[in-house]
């Protein structure tokens, strides 16, 4: 690969028709860090703030209200049983314009490599859309609080992607509470059932979203942020009316919060309610297992499955020396050597390969139900990963028969659908320099425009980055 | 536009009858099938067959106890979930095999690390790069791939130098011939590309005209992997994943569910593969259990020993195995968890040993290096 292939495919999305190719590959890369913005014209007639949030959730709670009095109050369970399928509907609509909306903020992004960061941070935040309630929150989630947050500091954006409504449901915080909260005494005066703590946030927090499951964190302090983190709850639960809002759509309700000082990694922390989870992360966010681990993910990304350590040291070294500003760790990337081997190093997941080919074509001629359709049966719906470990990286789990065999399928789909008359000359522009003689004349003996732009749709230049 | 199944019925019958004696499916030595069934998430090996006999238990789980007032006993101490009807006829006729407070060699409390080593077979996280099924697979004789995994995408079990296919049905717009045919052409010079090619046309053969949209649904998914096992030309080791175990909260109506929809497959499943039912084995399990107590969701939390089970006509069922820990605070691993007393990794390849006639030590080593656990006996008629 060139060096102008590499920015294009290993960094970026894939050349988009129309375009000039970069000619200063590394300043190329570098202005989009600068140019990058959180919010494009695209996303203008889309609500994503914390407000956004909170009307998502009381609206489910109130639906769900309603529901319920319709099956049980009005004993109407036909009725009940309408509702909930025309809710979902609304649901599996709201969604899917969603997933649209970010293959096309993708396809027209002038900053292609920050978008690519995007959907890393994006995936290394991973919730899912498998539990109900995340569809509805999870396009405020990635637009409004983790593309705001890509281009500052580590901490700011692991605050407010780990403590988000979307996060707080999918991970069971929202109803964790302190086993010796105001709440709980209340209960058990009144011999309610008891309610307690859940330690599923906590422990991802840990092991996922900070310092990495060898980052020196045991089961104690699991437990402790667990405590620490009680009282997370979110906005537009009439059960929580009186929790002080947060951002994200994200409250704070002292009544259901732990009481006492905890003990995180050696580390003491005040009760200082809300403020006391936020100062662990805080220190969480620059802890030196943090920046090893976030360094390794980046590399493997970019780099390859088994990243060069060197690669890994020098953005371990960017992320603690800056304190965690992300923009200092994407420079270190893009100046790296490792990163522009000349081999390509990464089987392109589904998600870059879809993109790839809407970005090829110029357009995006799918409906919205087509590319969600698309993208699952390419085997990766977007914010479906399944486990809030996120999608993987490596090779093994993209590089399957039945995942090229569907590219296949979905490549002639789209050509059909675009009807291309250059595709020749856009096999060069999309990989500049590194067309292989083999995908060049598979294209131009092609029988057709359409049958060339699949064949390089799925040529092994596409395949990989 | 010709419709997707006659055109994959049509495409099927051409392949199958062109396809040279190096593409077709060999059918290898033995008539022995397996069917792998991993419950990703930590399957609450309590909630599936509750030692309702254990005091400590009744009074952990005291306000989860009403959903087994009517639940099928399997002995003297565990009644079975209600949700899992078939799996209880098959118990009853012999053919499930219970295996209580069992555990992979891993002892911390991360999905992601257990979930590998489960997968590996290897000792630490992440070390190995290929998986137990896949090593299996090179002990089966026979040079042929015969392994597909029900998935887009090669679960890391599947993974290494042993080939393996995987399969997921779609609802794209079958590919023109004309297309199809110049992909050989394209990948002539990448030898990873062209390897792939071959296998995804081999399975899209005998896949056939399968009547099932998405993986999802749990009947569908069974008789596809049944169809897959019966097939004399088709595969010998068929894997799939069951998500969706991690029961933080509300767990009673979210394994209700789970439950239910294993049980659905399991019964599309017996049916469908009719009398090569006695030469299955199917086997399910989870990457570790939960704990013992009720946490403040009314979930489970991470923890340590769950339970697994055999199921298939030679199995030796029809009874629960397991070296019962007892639950009583002192009894809990780290004072959590069900304390495992039995290995996976020796069900797992004691199992598979007696089924496919292999050397048990032998099975052990290939599948789980560096371990001295012997290899479960008595599983396997």
């Amino acid at each position: 690969m060139t060096p102008q292939s590499i920015a294009l495919n290993r960094f970026g999305l894939g050349y988009r028709r129309g375009d000039a190719l970069p000619q200063d590959p590394r300043g190329w890369l570098k202005r989009q860090i600068a140019d990058y913005e959180p919010s494009p014209k695209a996303l203008a007639g889309r609500a994503v703030d914390g407000e956004e949030v909170a009307r998502v959730i009381a609206d489910t709670a109130d639906f769900r209200a309603m529901r319920n009095a319709a099956r049980e109050d009005a004993d109407d369970p036909e009725a009940a049983a309408m509702m909930s399928k025309e809710r979902q509907q609304d649901v599996r609509r709201s969604l899917v314009a969603d997933i649209a909306l970010r293959g096309r903020l993708a396809l027209e992004s002038d900053t292609p490599f920050m978008e690519r960061i995007v959907h890393f941070w994006s995936n290394h935040f991973a919730v899912s859309t498998d539990k109900a309630q995340v569809p509805l929150l999870v396009g405020p989630y990635e637009f409004g609080a983790i593309r705001p947050h890509v281009t500052g500091y580590f901490g700011d954006l692991l605050k407010a992607a780990s403590l988000h409504s979307a996060m707080l449901v999918y991970l069971d915080q929202w109803q964790s509470q302190g086993p010796n909260s105001r709440a709980a005494a209340m209960r058990e005066r009144r011999g309610r059932p008891e309610r307690g703590l859940n330690e599923n946030l906590g422990r991802e927090i840990l092991e996922l979203h900070t310092l990495g499951v060898d980052g020196g964190y045991t089961q104690e302090d699991v437990k402790e942020l667990a405590r620490a983190l009680t009282g997370w709850t979110m906005q537009g639960l009439p059960a929580a009316a009186r929790a002080t809002p947060q951002s994200g759509g994200a409250a704070f309700f002292d009544y259901i919060h732990e009481p006492g000082m905890r003990t995180i990694m050696g580390r003491s922390y005040r009760d200082t309610g809300a403020g006391q989870a936020l100062d662990i992360l805080d220190d969480l966010a620059v802890h030196p297992s943090t920046a090893r681990f976030i360094a390794t993910k980046l590399a493997r990304h970019f780099a390859g499955d088994a990243p060069p350590e060197s690669l890994i040291d020098r953005l371990a070294k960017a992320f603690a020396e800056s304190g965690g500003h992300l923009p200092k760790v994407y420079e270190a990337l893009i100046d790296a050597p490792e990163t522009w081997a000349e081999q390509p190093v990464k089987f392109r997941q589904p998600w870059e390969w879809a993109v790839g080919l809407l970005r090829a074509g110029g357009e995006m001629k799918l409906a919205d139900r087509q590319f969600a359709i698309m993208l699952r049966e390419l085997g990766q719906q977007a914010w479906q990963p399944g486990s809030p470990a996120g999608w993987d990286d490596r090779e093994a789990t993209w590089a399957g028969a039945n995942a090229l065999y569907r590219r296949v399928e979905a490549a002639e789909r789209v050509a059909d659908l675009l009807r291309l008359e250059d595709v020749r000359d856009l096999a060069e522009a999309m990989f500049p320099g590194s067309l292989s003689d083999t995908t060049r004349q598979s294209v131009r003996w092609a029988e057709s425009n359409e049958m060339g732009f699949a064949l390089l749709l799925v040529s092994p230049e596409m395949m990989r980055r | 536009m010709i419709d997707r199944r006659t055109m994959l019925a049509g495409s099927a019958a051409l392949a199958a009858a062109s396809l040279g004696p190096r593409m077709a499916f060999a059918r290898t030595a033995g008539e022995k099938r397996l069917l792998v069934l991993v419950m990703r998430g930590a399957t609450d090996g309590l909630a599936l067959a509750a030692p309702l006999a254990d005091p400590a238990f009744r009074t952990a789980r005291a306000k989860w106890l009403d959903t087994y007032a009517d639940a099928p006993k399997l002995d003297g101490t565990f009644a079975l979930h209600p949700a899992l009807a078939e799996t209880g006829r098959l118990y009853g006729a012999g053919d499930a095999l219970l295996v209580h407070a069992v555990a992979t060699s891993y002892r911390e409390r991360s999905h992601f690390d257990a979930q590998n080593l489960l997968e590996t077979g290897g000792i630490r996280p992440f070390e190995r790069r290929d998986g137990f099924l896949n090593r299996f697979l090179g002990l089966l004789e026979g040079s042929e791939s015969p392994a597909i995994a029900l998935a887009s995408a090669l679960p890391l079990a599947l993974r290494g130098s042993n080939p393996a296919s995987t399969y997921a049905p779609t609802t794209l717009p079958k590919a023109s011939e004309a297309l199809l045919d110049r992909l050989p052409d394209l990948y002539a010079g990448d030898p990873q590309l062209a390897g792939l090619w071959q296998q995804a046309r081999q399975t899209e053969a005998i896949a056939d005209a399968s009547d099932m949209d998405s993986l999802g649904r749990a009947r569908d998914a069974g008789t596809l992997a049944a169809r897959m096992l019966a097939d004399p030309q088709g595969a010998r080791v068929v894997m799939m994943d069951l998500a969706g175990w991690d029961s933080h909260a509300n767990q009673l109506g979210m394994l209700q569910r789970r439950l239910t929809q294993f049980d659905g497959l399991m019964e599309a499943f017996r049916t469908g593969i009719g009398p090569v039912w006695d030469d299955t084995l199917v086997l399910v399990v989870t990457e570790f259990g939960r704990t013992v107590a009720i946490n403040g969701t009314n979930g489970t939390d991470h923890g340590t020993g769950s339970a697994a089970l055999l199921l298939g006509g030679a199995v030796r069922g029809g009874r629960v195995m397991a070296d019962w820990p007892g639950l009583a605070p002192a009894q809990l691993y780290e004072g959590r968890d069900l304390k495992p007393t039995m290995s996976l990794e020796a069900l797992t390849s004691g199992a598979l040993a007696s089924h496919f006639g292999l050397d048990a030590e032998r099975v052990m080593r290939s599948l789980y290096p560096g371990r001295t656990d012997r290899p479960t006996e008595g599983l396997i008629a």
